[in-house]
C-alpha cells in the first residue's frame, strides 16, 4: 500500500507498543494454557478485573467444550499445551539492507507493486528517518480526535476506555460462541478497538496495515468496532504481503456493533503463509467475524479476499435485528497448491424489512479444495426479509475441487429469498484464444480470474482492489499448465 | 528483387493421438496473396489452421514452416501473434467476465510491445476502435459486453474480422469464417477481409464452398484431399469445384494413384 493513502496506522498503538517493550522484562512463559498463565496474561496488560473476570469465564467454559470437527477441512490435531499464550512484543530483528533478506520474498513483494521504502519497513531493515511513521501517525491522530474517533488498540481501549469495552464486548460474539471464540475470549493477546460517536462520517479509511511492522500481535486477536447513530466507517484489515508468523493457529474475533443510520464497511485481504507447495508449514485462520446491525436502516458490508493460509475457517455474519436493516458479504476466496478453504456467511434476518446480499466467488486451482458454507436464516417475527445469494466457483485445472453447502431456514412466510449458484471451469480453449491474440497463459488466467471476480473487487476501496488483483495474479502463478 | 515469403511449409506430416492427418503438405504464401484451402470435411483444413496457429495437442512428425523466415512450429502461440499470425476462428470463444475492449487492448498493446512501438492508451485506443469498427459495422455497444458473449454466430464471425483489423496481421488464416453467415453477414465480412488486405499481408482462406470466394477473390486455390494437397490452381479450380464437387476430384486422384 502506498503511503500516498489517505489512510492512518495504528501508529498510536505503535507508541503503546514501544512503551510496551521498555516497560516490563521482555520474557515468554512457557506453554501451555491454565488459569495462571490467564491471571498473567491480564496482569501483564494491566487489565481492570472486569476483564479477567470475562478471560477466565471463558476459560473454564472452554474446558467443557469440544472441538468441532465438522468443516470440510482437514488438518492435524491441535496441541493446546504447547502454543504459548503469552510472550512479551520482541523488538524485531533490525537488518542492514534488504541484500538480507530471502530474495523470494522480494519477488514477491516487487510483484504486488509494494515500493521499496515498504519492502524495508516489512522485512525489518532499518528505516530512514524521512519514513518515520511516527510523525505521520501524530497528523493522522490529530484529525481523527477533532473528530471523537477513537482508534487504538484493544489494549489500550480496555485501559482508556473500560465502560466501552465492558458495554460492548461479547455483545455480538458471546464468549459461549464457539471453541475457537471462546479460547479467544480467555487468551486474547491484542487487536484494534473503534469507536465513531454520533453522526461522525469518519474522514478516513482505517488500516491496520502499519500494524504488521509492530510487534507480534499474536494469534488470538481480538477487535471492536463501535459505530454510533448516524455515523460511518470503512475499515481496512491486512495486506497483501505474505505475513508468516511462528504461530500457526490464528483464532481472531471481530465484533461490529452498528447502531440506528449506521454504516460499518469492513475489508480484509489476507495472504497468510499458505504453506510450502506440499501445505507443510501454512497457517491456521480460524476467525469468528460478526456485525450486529443493531439500530433501524444500518448497514454491515464484510468484503475479502482471501488467499492465504493453509486452512481459512470464516464465515463473516450480519446479524439483521434493526428494522430495514442490510447486510452485505462480498468474498473471493481462493485455494491453490493444498490450501483448503470452508468460508462462507450467515445473514441472521431479525427485525422487519431486513435485506442480506452474499457475493461468494470461490477459486481453486492446484489441489486446492474450496467449500462455500452459508446460512440464510429467516426467523419468524422477520416480515418482509430478503436474501439474494450467488455463489460462483471457478475451477483450474482438474485435481482441485469446490463445494457448496447452502443452508436455508425460512420461519416467516413473506421471506423472498434467492439462490444461485455456477461452476465453471477456465477451458483450454478460453486460454488458446488469447494466446492467439498474443496474451500469454498466466495473462490469460489472470484476466478470466479477475472477470470471474469483479463484482467482489468493485466493493473494495479502491486501492485495495488494485492489490487484490495483482495478489491472485500472484497468488495463481504457475497454476496453470 | 526477391521478397522472402510470409509463409512457408513443406512436406509437413502432423497428426493426434498416432492418427496422422497432415500427410506431407507444402505451401508458400507471398506478400500481396490471397489463398484458399478447401476441401471435405475431415481433409485436414481446420487441423493445418491449428498447427499453424500453435494449439497444444498435435505432434509434427516431419516437415518444416517458416513464418517470416523464422522457425514458426518452435514458436509459442502467443509469440505467433505477436509476429503476426492471426486466426479467425471457426467458432469464436466466449470468455465471460472479461471485457472485450479491455481483452483487444491487451491483445493489440502485447503486439504493439512486441514490435517495439509505444502501447495505447484507454483512450487513443477507443478512438482507434471507432474508426475500425464502423468497417464492420459492428455495433459498439458489443465491445461494453464480455468477449464474445451474447454475441449472435454472426456478430461473433464480424468481430474476428474487427480483431483482426484491430491487430494488423501479416497472415491472417481464415478457418471456414464463412460457416453459419447469411447473405449480409457475409458480404459485410468479406469487404471487410478486402479492405484489409495490402501488398504486404497475405491471407489463408480455409472454406468448403465458393460462395466466400466470390467476393474474397483467391490468387491461389489448394484442394486438401486425405491430408494432402491433391490440386492447386487458380480461382476457376474453386468454380469448377463448385460445379463437380469433391468427388470428382477424388475420383481423379484414385484413378491416378
Amino acid at each position: 500500500m502506498s503511503t500516498s493513502l489517505d489512510t492512518i496506522e495504528s501508529a498510536v498503538k505503535q507508541e503503546y507498543k514501544y512503551g510496551f517493550v521498555s516497560d516490563l522484562d521482555a520474557d515468554s512463559i512457557a506453554p501451555g494454557l491454565n488459569e495462571d498463565v490467564i491471571r498473567l496474561i491480564s496482569a501483564k496488560k494491566n487489565e481492570p478485573s472486569f476483564m479477567l473476570e470475562w478471560r477466565l469465564r471463558s476459560y473454564r467454559h472452554w474446558l467443557t467444550m469440544t472441538e468441532p470437527r465438522w468443516p470440510k477441512v482437514s488438518y492435524p490435531p491441535i496441541d493446546y499445551q504447547s502454543i504459548i499464550y503469552y510472550s512479551a512484543p520482541k523488538p524485531k530483528k533490525v537488518l542492514n539492507s534488504l541484500d538480507e533478506v530471502d530474495p523470494e520474498l522480494l519477488r514477491t513483494f516487487d510483484k504486488l507493486g509494494i515500493s521499496l521504502g515498504e519492502q524495508k519497513r516489512l522485512t525489518g531493515v532499518a528505516v530512514d528517518a524521512v519514513m518515520d511513521s511516527v510523525s505521520v501517525a501524530t497528523t493522522f491522530k490529530k484529525d481523527l480526535a477533532k473528530h471523537g474517533v477513537i482508534f487504538c488498540s484493544f489494549t489500550e481501549a480496555v485501559r482508556d476506555h473500560p465502560e466501552l469495552i465492558e458495554k460492548y464486548l461479547g455483545s455480538v460474539v458471546p464468549y459461549t460462541d464457539n471453541f475457537f471464540a471462546t479460547l479467544n475470549s480467555a487468551v486474547f493477546s491484542d487487536g484494534s478497538f473503534c469507536y465513531i460517536p454520533k453522526g461522525v462520517r469518519c474522514p478516513m479509511e482505517l488500516s491496520t496495515y502499519f500494524r504488521i511492522n509492530a510487534a507480534n500481535t499474536g494469534q488470538f486477536e481480538r477487535t471492536l468496532i463501535v459505530a454510533e447513530p448516524g455515523s460511518y466507517v470503512s475499515y481496512l484489515e491486512g495486506c497483501t504481503a505474505p505475513m508468516r508468523d511462528e504461530n500457526q493457529l490464528h483464532a481472531a474475533v471481530v465484533e461490529l456493533v452498528a447502531m440506528e443510520d449506521a454504516q460499518i464497511k469492513y475489508s480484509t485481504v489476507q495472504n497468510w503463509y499458505p504453506g510450502d507447495k506440499d501445505g507443510r508449514g501454512g497457517i491456521f485462520n480460524f476467525v469468528t467475524k460478526r456485525g450486529k446491525c443493531a439500530g433501524a436502516r444500518s448497514k454491515i458490508s464484510w468484503t475479502q479476499v482471501e488467499t492465504g493460509s493453509a486452512i481459512t475457517w470464516k464465515y463473516p455474519s450480519v446479524l439483521l435485528q434493526g428494522d430495514d436493516s442490510q447486510g452485505e458479504f462480498y468474498s473471493v476466496a481462493l485455494t491453490n497448491n493444498c490450501q483448503q478453504a470452508d468460508t462462507g456467511t450467515k445473514m441472521v434476518h431479525i427485525g422487519r424489512n431486513t435485506r442480506s446480499t452474499i457475493v461468494s466467488k470461490g477459486i481453486s486451482a492446484g489441489r486446492g479444495q474450496n467449500s462455500y458454507r452459508g446460512q440464510v436464516k429467516i426467523l419468524k417475527g422477520a416480515v418482509g426479509a430478503r436474501n439474494f445469494s450467488q455463489c460462483d466457483s471457478l475451477l483450474i485445472g482438474d485435481q482441485c475441487g469446490a463445494h457448496t453447502f447452502p443452508y436455508i431456514e425460512a420461519k416467516n412466510t413473506t421471506a423472498q429469498i434467492e439462490h444461485e449458484a455456477t461452476t465453471s471451469k477456465i477451458g483450454e480453449d478460453q486460454i488458446f484464444y488469447c494466446n492467439q491474440r498474443g496474451i500469454s497463459k498466466q495473462d490469460a488466467v489472470n484476466m478470466i480470474v479477475n472477470g470471474f471476480c469483479k463484482e467482489v473487487f468493485r466493493e473494495l476501496p479502491m486501492e485495495f482492489a488494485v492489490e487484490a488483483q495483482k495478489l491472485l495474479g500472484v497468488s495463481l502463478e504457475g497454476s496453470v499448465g | 528483387m526477391t521478397t522472402q515469403p510470409i509463409l512457408e511449409i513443406k512436406d509437413l506430416v502432423a497428426g493426434v493421438e498416432g492418427r496422422e492427418i497432415l500427410k506431407g503438405i507444402s505451401l508458400t504464401v507471398n506478400p500481396g496473396e490471397v489463398h484458399a484451402v478447401m476441401g471435405p470435411n475431415g481433409s485436414g483444413k481446420s487441423t493445418l489452421a491449428a498447427i499453424l496457429a500453435g494449439r497444444e495437442g498435435y505432434d509434427i512428425r516431419s516437415g518444416t514452416a517458416t513464418f517470416h523466415g523464422k522457425d514458426l512450429l518452435d514458436l509459442d502461440p502467443e509469440v505467433r501473434a505477436r509476429e503476426g499470425l492471426f486466426l479467425a476462428f471457426q467458432y469464436p470463444i466466449e470468455i465471460p467476465g472479461v471485457n472485450s475492449t479491455y481483452f483487444l487492448r491487451a491483445a493489440v498493446n502485447e503486439v504493439r510491445k512486441h514490435k517495439g512501438l509505444p502501447e495505447f492508451d484507454a483512450v487513443d485506443f477507443l478512438a482507434v476502435v471507432k474508426e475500425k469498427i464502423k468497417l464492420l459495422e459492428l455495433d459498439e455497444a458489443l465491445l461494453k459486453r464480455p468477449v464474445n458473449a451474447g454475441f449472435s454466430g454472426g456478430e461473433k464471425k464480424r468481430n474476428e474480422i474487427f480483431q483482426m483489423a484491430m491487430l494488423e496481421p501479416s497472415l491472417a488464416i481464415l478457418d471456414e469464417t464463412d460457416s453459419g453467415l447469411d447473405i449480409d453477414a457475409l458480404r459485410i465480412v468479406a469487404e471487410g477481409i478486402n479492405r484489409l488486405k495490402s501488398p504486404t499481408n497475405a491471407q489463408l482462406v480455409i472454406t468448403h464452398y465458393q460462395r466466400l470466394l466470390n467476393y474474397v477473390v483467391p490468387d491461389f486455390v489448394h484442394v486438401l484431399m486425405g491430408g494432402r494437397i491433391v490440386r492447386s490452381g487458380g480461382r476457376e479450380l474453386a468454380l469448377e469445384l463448385e460445379e463437380k464437387g469433391y468427388d470428382w476430384l477424388a475420383k481423379l486422384e484414385a484413378v491416378a494413384a
